[in-house]
């Protein structure tokens, strides 16, 4: 197990000191990490650690107040919206909503982006996107709107759009957060199905230790500021007693202490 | 006294910041305005959602308005035994000032809120962020539709509350009043000229229409990504919008005496 970098030479995903502040809360302190490729990384931590924003750092959605930023080869950290567009094509991100356009049925929304990157006919995006759908186990869902689909549904139908353009790199934000254990089981078979069968670099932000055990190469946890890397195994049997009841998910009476910093009526009270 | 020069002072710093980024959004505005591909079938939908639906409110508010310029009008006129004139005030009214300004405030009221409204909720569901993993900007396919649509769509609205608006003087001044049909049409056509008056009034129009289209994207675009920002930000395009188009008003009286 190390602190603050992983063992992997070769990186897809590179972060050199990155620093980040949400308004005067910092998130993120120095935090270096390698994500290597092919493999499925995973992003543990309690809410308000920083693992979004990771992922949309990466995605160049918001910039690091501090240090560098590596993504398929490209220093994203300077580069301008613009320029920004030729890295994400190689990105695909599934929401923790979904993020999908909620006037537009579920075809629409698949169909989109291949209409807007390719140069297929309309009989080639249909089944693309019917294809898509079916591999994601939506095979009914054209005509609804995103708004008519559960939350396990609409999820599924995120992960379809984030893969339609075969990104090298697989970006999900909290998959599992507010699904059923079966639903939940579903997504984690489809996430562990893509990435061996199109050997997409894979980064998952949980906080699903169940999950994550069984699908991660690599774990990433977010701790008092600053992160915890190695695989899962390793993490769950370090010895460190905080990390270790993190994994086995118990709560010491004594560590109940909030995770984000609460307004000061609200600890006087 | 320090305290609130402060303020003041902040105030003024935020207001110039805000003028700054509105230019630096218009100006990506304009330049998504001439990157392909042309996004026409958005264009077409709030051309629709901002114009079609707006006609019912457009029509009836366009005839009460020009109802009671009519009966105000005429009260007024026949001290003066100029009652003939009737045609001439309702119409120089609404061309020249009440109908450009009336419409601009009827629409920020039905469609400028609502964009306001819907860009918002897109900020906060992620759905333009989506758009940016995608490689897709979110000004080209989602902002300058709606602001070009406002634009476009406000001279057309405003030549309906006009003709409505006539049709309401028209009504009451010579269907109630007793007012001879032909003195009311000739007044009208006699004091309207097309080139001072009814262009005039179609590039106010113009004018509202960008101000409000600018003023209501920008306000969603930039709103804080919760429901209290998107309300925040609905209620604060109301207001700009209202107090920006009543401003321009006077100022594009005041420089080319439209």
């Amino acid at each position: 197990m190390e602190t603050g970098a992983s063992s992997s030479a070769a990186a897809h995903v590179a972060f050199e000191n990155v620093s980040m502040s949400f308004g005067g809360r910092r998130v993120l302190k120095d935090f270096t990490c390698r994500f290597p490729p092919g493999k499925i990384s995973v992003i543990l931590g309690g809410s308000g650690s920083g693992k979004t924003t990771i992922l949309r750092l990466i995605g160049g959605l918001v910039r690091p107040n501090r240090g560098r930023i590596v993504v398929a080869g490209h220093d994203i950290t300077d580069l301008s919206e613009t320029q920004l567009y030729a890295v994400r094509s190689k990105l695909g991100m599934m929401f923790q909503g979904g993020a999908l356009l909620n006037s537009e049925t579920i075809f629409d929304n698949l169909a989109f982006p291949l209409h807007e990157h390719t140069r297929l006919g309309e009989r080639d995006v249909a089944d693309e996107v019917h294809r898509t759908l079916t591999a994601v186990g939506l095979a009914d869902v054209d005509t609804l709107l995103p708004g008519q689909l559960s939350g396990g549904m609409i999820k599924r139908a995120a992960l379809a759009r984030a893969i339609l353009l075969k990104p090298e790199i697989l970006m999900c934000d909290e998959p599992f957060s507010g699904l059923d254990p079966i639903s939940v089981k579903r997504i984690e078979a489809l996430l562990t199905r893509i990435n061996q069968r199109l050997g997409v670099t894979m980064l998952v932000s949980s906080h699903h230790i169940p999950s994550t055990l069984r699908m991660a190469d690599q774990v990433v946890l977010l701790w008092n500021g600053g992160a915890i890397i190695g695989t899962p195994e390793k993490l769950r049997t370090s010895d460190d007693p905080q990390i270790a009841e993190f994994f086995n998910e118990e709560v010491r009476e004594d560590s109940l202490e909030p995770t984000h910093t609460p307004a000061e009526h609200w600890r006087a009270g | 006294m320090v305290s609130v020069l402060q303020d003041l002072g902040w105030s003024v710093i935020r207001f110039v910041d805000h003028l700054g980024k509105i230019a630096v959004f218009a100006g990506q505005i304009g330049r998504a305005l001439f990157t392909p591909p042309p996004r026409l079938r958005p264009f077409v939908n709030e051309l629709f959602n901002i114009g079609v639906l707006s006609l019912v409110i457009i029509c009836v508010c366009g005839m009460a308005v020009g109802m009671v310029l009519g009966l105000q009008g005429y009260n007024t006129l026949v001290r003066f035994g100029a009652a003939q004139s009737l045609g001439a005030v309702v119409g120089l009214s609404l061309i020249r000032e009440l109908g450009p300004v009336l419409t601009a405030l009827l629409a920020i009221g039905r469609a400028g809120s609502a964009t306001t409204a819907e860009i918002g909720t897109m900020v906060a569901t992620e759905q333009l962020d989506g758009l940016r993993m995608m490689s897709i900007n979110p000004i080209h396919l989602v902002i300058t539709p709606k602001a070009l649509a406002m634009t476009a769509v406000m001279p057309l609205l405003s030549g309906l509350f006009i003709v409505c608006g006539l049709a309401g003087g028209y009504l009451v001044g010579v269907g109630l009043m007793g007012i001879d049909a032909g003195a009311y049409m000739s007044s009208l056509e006699n004091a309207v000229v097309f080139r001072d008056d009814v262009a005039g009034s179609l590039l106010k129009a113009f004018v509202f229409g960008g101000l409000v289209g600018l003023i209501a994207t920008y306000r969603g675009y930039t709103c804080a990504p919760t429901s209290a920002g998107v309300s925040a930000a609905t209620t604060s395009t109301v207001v700009v919008s209202s107090v920006s188009v009543l401003l321009f008003d006077y100022v594009i009286t005041a420089l080319w005496g439209v």
